[in-house]
């Protein structure tokens, strides 16, 4: 191309990234990458290895080691030898390694986004200007977190040893939101990269020898899924990190079940991107841009459902087909492109099998006359309209460059729109009437909101889904607590009630039946089964009959709990408001209670008082924080805030412990419901009675219909039925040791948070069964980006 | 009033993309705006978000990057879309003159030579003055096809009767000016008086007579993004040929964000008429890297139909220089100094 016809055709030329340097890094591994463990670089015991490969190129670029388990043993023990000294360093020593890795990252920043660009294929602009920039930042923050755990964090201790597994999207930067918290938290860390996409977790590890990271703490191995599972499985990891697909999240979760290894889990989305009639449709377009085009559409959090107001649908649907016509695909290392490589041609199939099959159930394919490169793996931004909410593609995550569209009418059907999905990763609002999109923000079941934007991430701020998108958060202070453990509760010295059978009352006239009922929906119910259950007294008398519950109980409980949503949505002062109205009415039938829990469990009556007066305390309690435990504001690097909100779960199941029967039960409830949650209970199964009572008292105290849903019958029985039930979001185990692990794998198919206590007597009177670490396993937090602004610097003339 | 060409969004889109890059030095738009009636319902629904116009012009400039020939043609390009201008207290017949001189031969010939670009002929894209220097730069540009610009009504504060503003256009366009950049009434924007906006811009345009009009809306003074794309619509609708930010007096002058809003409109008002209006940004913009990420926001936003000084200028004065001594580093390798390039 000479200059003339150039400048007649104003065309865009080759703009490369200059790759010298990470070319001749590559040379220098010719051999091989080893394994870092222990600080050492080692060969795999396997002595195999598998290639990495350039997908926009097809061109190996090295070859890399299959970890076995000889690898993975060695890798956790390394991790779980350092701990100790690692923590013991004190936060200032692990603020000063994670400066210096910061500062390492920050000098090597270029040569990491070409690598990354050239394992992944994703465009340099995204790996200089965004990946490699966020992750430097996740360092700095958390070395920060580092040095304020000791003052900030006092009641918290690491976890141990994590074993962490990141995706392919995102590499490096996912290596930075596993690795700066843990190691901040003072953990030690085995992680496994991808196996399509190792070599910049390589070259980390490099740098954290640079930086004089003490030895094993952390250690790379990499490999295949079955590296992955042997970390998995591996009984000297006490936390599970994992990024990627809701698929192998399960698998997870099932492993983990009943071993108390911490887990959390970021996973998938097929998340809405909802423009109404009165935003920026121009600023949305480019939005959407950013939220499908963004690394090839292969983004956890990508809007990949678009739901646009009926009135602007075609105008925006035509603003996208003509925005597409210039988007730019090809040689990633190109400074000049939009849209680099799919990471492997497996990926790239699936992508282009789930829109055929969107395609054949309706779906009208549009995709841009634009130049595609003729060798590599790449696939072209395509648009699918024509998508109803029944066809694949508005349901199934497809992680590539695809957006789906829907229209809606009204805000309400939006909103419905936006959360008729399993998941709950992300979405992106967008109107210029900031009275609706605050209003909708909160309305969908997602755990970052952007408010018109998307796709922005940042240190301080918490990212991580509701629903099946998964368990936890990265980032913020509720990323940092998932790599923390508070103090365990401490436990009771009093003598646990022993089960006593039943024996013939003594007197020849029977006393007044006392047959009680479940209590749903705000009203008393008798048993679907029709049955009862006899309970026993401390003398061994029968002081009442209980309804036997069953799997239909449980589903009418649920229902009831569901319907009851207009609490989540109550002021908390209205909540306090209510949960003092019931400490009110318990202290006036203290003696009741207290002689209830003398006949149930035998203990003195001056231990029930304390245990009647203790409750109305711990009422009181969480009444005060009804209205008080409260999100936070961050501050991001932009022009704008991000609300951090403690959400309430919504439906909750919680099972109770037996001992200190009336004072547990409530230590789990008024929390649960002082945050909002509407709760199906569970009570102690062999003192029932002491809940049954209370309903009474749910019922003259405005506690609406719904909100608290008793029923009675075989604990773990029914707890696995509630761990079942895909309407329940969070449950509270705190039976038996067995019945952790149950309810861990039951929850299993929607992912439901579970905070499993089981096996323990607490003593419930101590200071550490009642605080804020109950108000935290009650919600969860809601990220929501609002960048403002609408002044432009103004003045001058004459 | 012409008739208004409406068209349905998606001719208009097809239309674009089908556009054939115009050949250079070809300055008249084949088909002038004629403006519209004032039409209130094509402001009602404009919003402008801020924080996301300035998010897409943050990443505009690492999406996109000319380098080596491409980056020389470009500015030679950029060179073309220039409005060289003069407009200071002291200017005398002699400074006009030299400027018009500069206009005819913007880059030292053995430059042009070496990038092999000889056959384009390349002259900045017209030389602005204010109305006493006309005559002066028209004598001096006699022949070279190069239009003198007047700017006028009052600049840069309109704050002139009315009368005399459209009395100043018309000894303009007598005196030879082909194109005049007039000011607006920054009152009717700030306190939302669209109608009588489009009554001034209306005036000036009936004043202008077959003189192209390139309106001035002063971003700097608008106070919001909201109020620039709605001034640049009621522009449009009264005849406006170009749209210009600023008259380079104010403290913040032409910026990329304000830049984008206005590009917007343009498309907006071309999709809605099948018109296209001319964009200059003006002030501010003294480096040829500056003068590429317009371009490229020009070919992004609105496609390479725009990208001729029929449709596109820079107002600036000192953006030529920095442009000569990028080419002079193209082709020699070596980075170069001003006093090596004829002063303008």
């Amino acid at each position: 191309m000479n200059i003339e016809q150039i400048f007649n055709d104003m065309s865009y030329g080759p703009a490369p990234e200059d790759n010298t340097k990470v070319v001749s890094w590559l040379a220098d591994h010719k051999k091989g990458f080893g394994l870092y463990i222990d600080g050492q670089w080692q060969k795999p015991a396997s002595g195999k290895y598998f290639d990495s490969v350039n997908p926009a190129t097809g061109d190996k670029l090295g070859k890399v080691a299959q970890a076995n388990d000889k690898d993975v043993n060695a890798a956790v023990a390394a991790a779980r030898a350092a701990q100790p000294d690692w923590f013991g360093l004190g936060g200032h020593g692990r603020a000063r390694y994670l400066y210096a890795i910061a500062r390492l990252l920050q000098k090597h920043s270029r040569k990491l986004a070409v690598l990354e660009t050239m394992d992944n294929g994703k465009p340099i602009r995204e790996s200089r200007d965004i990946d490699v920039p966020l992750a430097i930042r996740h360092f700095y923050h958390h070395a920060g977190w580092a040095q304020l755990m000791a003052t900030e964090l006092p009641d918290h201790q690491p976890v141990g040893v994590v074993g962490q597994i990141i995706p392919w999207n995102f590499p490096l930067l996912m290596l930075a939101w596993k690795i700066a918290p843990a190691l901040a938290a003072g953990n030690c860390v085995v992680l496994k990269p991808a196996e399509f996409t190792s070599l910049t977790a390589i070259m980390f590890a490099e740098l954290c020898a640079e930086a004089g990271l003490p030895k094993g703490v952390v250690n790379i191995v990499t490999g295949d899924g079955s590296t992955g599972e042997l970390i998995v499985k591996h009984d000297d990891i006490n936390k599970l990190a994992f990024t990627g697909s809701t698929e192998v999240g399960r698998i997870l979760r099932r492993a983990t079940a009943g071993t108390g290894k911490k887990l959390t889990l970021e996973l998938g989305g097929k998340s809405p991107f909802i423009v109404f009639d009165d935003a920026d449709l121009d600023s949305a377009v480019e939005g959407l841009v950013d939220a499908i085009w963004f690394n090839q559409g292969q983004v956890c959090c990508a809007g990949s459902r678009l739901l646009v107001q009926e009135g602007v649908a075609e105008q925006v649907i035509e603003k996208l087909r003509v925005r597409m016509q210039s988007l730019r695909v090809g040689n990633p290392l190109d400074k000049a492109v939009d849209m680099g490589a799919i990471v492997d041609p497996s990926q790239r199939n699936q992508i282009a099998a789930l829109v055929e099959q969107g395609v054949s159930e309706g779906a009208s394919l549009y995709q841009p006359d634009i130049d595609m490169p003729a060798n590599g793996c790449f696939y072209p931004p395509t648009l699918l309209t024509d998508v109803d909410s029944s066809n694949t593609v508005a349901n199934v995550e497809i992680f590539g460059p695809v957006l789906s569209v829907l229209t809606f009418r009204t805000q309400q059907e939006a909103v419905a729109l936006a959360n008729n999905t399993r998941y709950g990763l992300a979405a992106s609002v967008w109107s210029e009437n900031i009275n609706r999109a605050l209003d909708v923000a909160p309305q969908i079941k997602a755990g970052v909101i952007w408010v018109n934007t998307t796709n922005q991430f940042d240190a301080a701020c918490g990212f991580g889904g509701y629903r099946e998108s998964g368990l936890g958060r990265e980032g913020g202070l509720e990323g940092l607590y998932e790599y923390l453990k508070p103090k365990t509760f401490t436990l009771s010295q009093e003598k646990p009630a022993g089960k006593v059978s039943a024996s013939k009352p003594a007197g020849n006239l029977p006393a007044v039946d006392q047959t009680t009922k479940f209590y749903i929906g705000g009203k008393q119910v008798r048993p679907d089964g029709g049955a009862s259950l006899p309970v026993v007294g401390a003398d061994g008398s029968v002081i009442g009959l209980v309804g036997d519950g069953n799997r239909k109980d449980i589903r009418n409980a649920v229902e009831a709990a569901n319907g009851a949503a207009g609490w989540s949505g109550a002021s908390g002062h209205n909540r306090a408001q209510i949960l003092y109205f019931l400490a009110e009415n318990l202290s006036y039938r203290a003696d009741e209670f207290a002689r209830r829990l003398a006949q149930s469990t035998g203990h003195a009556a001056a231990r029930c008082m304390q245990e009647v007066d203790a409750t109305v305390e711990r009422l009181f309690y969480y009444a005060a924080w009804a209205d008080k435990y409260e999100g936070r504001v961050h501050q991001p690097p932009m022009r704008g805030i991000t609300l951090a909100m403690n959400e309430p779960f919504g439906v909750m199941g919680v099972v109770c412990p037996d001992n200190s029967p009336l004072l547990s039960m409530v230590s789990l409830l008024a929390p649960a419901i002082a945050m909002g949650n509407r709760v199906v209970m569970l009570p102690s199964e062999q003192h029932p009675l002491l809940a049954t009572d209370f309903y009474q008292l749910l019922e003259t105290s405005d506690v609406p219909g719904g909100v608290v849903n008793i029923v009675t019958g075989e604990r773990d029985v029914l707890a696995k039925v509630l761990a079942e039930h895909l309407q329940v979001d969070a449950l509270w185990y705190f039976g038996s040791k067995e019945g952790n692990g149950m309810v861990e794998l039951a929850s299993v198919a929607n992912l439901k948070r579970t905070w499993a206590q089981g096996g323990a007597q607490y003593d419930w009177f101590a200071p550490d069964t009642q605080g804020q670490r109950f108000l935290q396993e009650a919600c969860q937090v809601k990220n929501i980006w609002v960048p403002y602004g609408d002044a432009i610097q103004t003045g001058g003339g004459y | 009033m012409t008739a208004v060409k409406k068209k349905t969004a998606a001719a208009s889109a097809k239309k674009r993309s089908n556009v054939v890059a115009p050949l250079f030095a070809s300055r008249a738009i084949a088909e002038r705006n004629p403006g519209t009636e004032f039409n209130a319902r094509w402001l009602t629904d404009i919003a402008i978000n801020q924080s996301a116009v300035e998010r897409r012009i943050a990443t505009l400039k690492g999406r996109r990057s000319v380098k080596k020939a491409w980056q020389s043609a470009w500015l030679l390009r950029a060179i073309s879309c220039i409005d060289l201008t003069t407009l200071s207290g002291d200017d005398t017949p002699g400074r006009v003159k030299r400027l018009c001189a500069k206009a005819r031969n913007p880059v030292r010939a053995d430059i042009i030579d070496a990038l092999g670009a000889q056959s384009l002929n390349v002259t900045t894209g017209a030389v602005c003055v204010y109305h006493v220097m006309v005559e002066e730069a028209v004598a001096a540009l006699a022949g070279s096809g190069i239009p003198v610009a007047a700017v006028s009504t009052g600049f840069p504060a309109c704050m002139a009767p009315i009368e005399t503003r459209l009395a100043e256009i018309r000894a303009s366009v007598a005196a030879g000016a082909a194109e005049i950049d007039i000011v607006i009434s920054r009152r009717y924007v700030l306190n939302q008086q669209w109608d009588k906006l489009y009554d001034e811009v209306r005036a000036y345009r009936e004043a202008c007579g077959d003189a192209r009009m390139k309106t001035i809306i002063s971003t700097g003074q608008l106070a919001t993004l909201t109020n620039v794309a709605k001034a640049s619509m009621v522009c449009m609708m009264a005849g406006a040929d170009f749209i210009k930010t600023s008259t380079g007096m104010e403290s913040v002058n032409a910026t990329l964000p304000v830049s984008l809003v206005m590009v917007r409109m343009i498309r907006k008002y071309f999709e809605l008429t099948g018109f296209k209006v001319g964009f200059k940004p003006a002030g501010g913009i003294s480096k040829a890297k500056d003068a590429l990420d317009y371009l490229v926001m020009i070919k992004e936003e609105l496609g390479v139909g725009w990208l001729n000084a029929a449709l596109y200028r820079f107002g600036a004065s000192s953006l030529l220089g920095d442009i000569e001594r990028q080419l002079e580093h193209q082709v020699t390798g070596c980075y170069s100094a001003s006093h090596r390039h004829p002063l303008a």
